[in-house]
């Protein structure tokens, strides 16, 4: 199966004067239609910069990126701009909501800005809404929700559309377990429905939603874990302890 | 796991049978803690000489005696239920040993053992969720065991990610003088054997 998102060789270096740093080392990743990938790692072991270089925000310094089999280098800024608002969807700590929208226009203004009728837009972000049970919050604006529903609405934006790769930074940072779990088990419907995640993350919690985990350190992917056994294997384990 | 304490909680809810006690316990554990029905009667036997619970005295020994609890197993039932476990000393944690052995012994990467056991701990945390991902309506007591386990894994993987970044930081700064802390430990906390 081919993947979503491909990242080979890629490599991040930043000049800080005369220094270098390099917050990517070789990485190679591969996230198929359906997945979720966790990569795990510290404050400063470059899981934020993979992030952004997997979703289009800044290039690699060496090696390709690959969105739906298509390199990143190859296509113009404007290519580039395009495949970020129809493709991939971004879902951070702090939610990033526009303050003076209501949820539902939060929700559409991808979609709005990508060229589709006001209209239409509202419709596909209404259906977003409904598909995680936010349909009566549609007209609140962000400070009139919880912080959970807050996180929530912005995984509907983050899925609204057609988009086949979402892409979350700690995105249950800020929550309660109750509430992280909930928008774990969002991004998990939405792998279900076949969209792509790649979740960045120091907790251990939040990275066992994954189907496979990837720690970095030093900006090099530096283990994973094997392909996960089903929770049958867990229980006849404990059963013949 | 106290065997004659669950069997105690489950006698205050009425009579019971052996083997009904233990398929409610099974089943109230989210079927993670298997028990033998030779556990189970072993149990009640001490139980009853402790008069604690009570049996049918015409009934034959076997699945169709029936046990209850007395006015001192309720009593013993609330005392157990408020009194914490044994988390003041330190036990020995095979992980921190192997750990500290890590750290001093010469050509081991500490970081490299500490991510084995990180990896591992993952991978198990992945089976426990996946477990809770893939039953939407979880037993109630499975939910909670489940939990359980995930919370105690998180807390070690998060032990191992302070001690990578403490190792990380001792190996940047010079050496300070050695000092023993661990008799003064042992002294407060009284360390089990």
């Amino acid at each position: 199966m081919s993947g979503v998102l491909e990242l080979r060789g890629v490599s991040k270096t930043y000049h800080d004067g005369a220094d270098e740093v390099h917050a990517l080392r070789e990485v190679d990743l591969a996230v198929e239609p359906g997945r979720m990938v966790a990569v795990m790692g510290p404050s400063g072991s470059g899981k934020s910069t993979l992030l952004t270089i997997a979703g289009a925000l800044e290039t690699p310094t060496d090696g390709e990126v690959l969105v739906a089999g298509q390199p990143l280098s190859a296509m113009s800024r404007d290519d580039r701009a395009r495949l970020r608002r129809r493709a991939i969807g971004y879902v951070f700590q702090d939610f990033n909501l526009l303050p003076g929208l209501t949820a539902a226009e939060n929700v559409a203004l991808p979609l709005e800005l990508d060229g589709m009728t006001a209209g239409k837009a509202r419709a596909a972000g209404m259906r977003a809404l409904e598909d995680l049970g936010l349909a009566d919050r549609a007209g609140r604006f962000p400070d009139q929700l919880s912080g959970g529903e807050r996180q929530r609405v912005a995984i509907a934006r983050a899925v609204v559309g057609d988009r086949r790769l979402v892409l979350a930074d700690e995105p249950t940072g800020a929550l309660d377990s109750a509430n992280g779990e909930a928008v774990m088990r969002m991004i998990l419907a939405a792998c279900k429905r076949g969209v792509a995640a790649v979740i960045v993350t120091h907790d251990a919690q939040l990275a066992s939603w994954a189907d496979r985990v990837l720690f970095i350190r030093d900006g090099r992917v530096v283990d994973r874990t094997a392909p996960r056994p089903g929770p049958d294997s867990l229980l006849s384990e404990e059963a013949a302890r | 796991m106290s065997i004659r304490h669950a069997l105690l909680a489950l006698l205050s809810e009425g009579p019971k049978y052996g083997l009904q006690l233990r398929e409610e316990f099974e089943a109230r554990t989210g079927e993670v803690w298997p028990l033998n029905v030779g556990q189970v009667y072993t149990t009640l036997q001490r139980l009853e000489r402790d008069g604690l619970v009570e049996s049918d005295d015409d009934a034959d020994p076997g699945p169709q005696k029936g046990f209850r609890i007395t006015a001192d197993g309720a009593e013993e039932l609330a005392g157990w239920l408020r009194t914490p476990p044994d988390l003041a000393s330190p036990p020995r944690d095979e992980l921190v040993i192997k750990i500290l052995v890590a750290v001093r012994l010469p050509g081991v990467d500490v970081h490299e053992v500490i991510q084995s056991h990180r990896r591992y701990l993952v991978e198990l945390m992945q089976q426990w969720t996946r477990l809770k991902e893939e039953e939407a309506d979880l037993d109630i007591g499975l939910a909670l065991v489940v939990d359980a386990e995930l919370f105690r894994l998180d807390s070690v993987v998060r032990w191992l990610d302070t001690a990578d970044g403490r190792l990380k930081r001792a190996a940047l700064e010079p050496p300070a003088p050695a000092r023993t802390a661990t008799p003064l430990i042992r002294r407060r906390a009284g360390v089990r054997r």
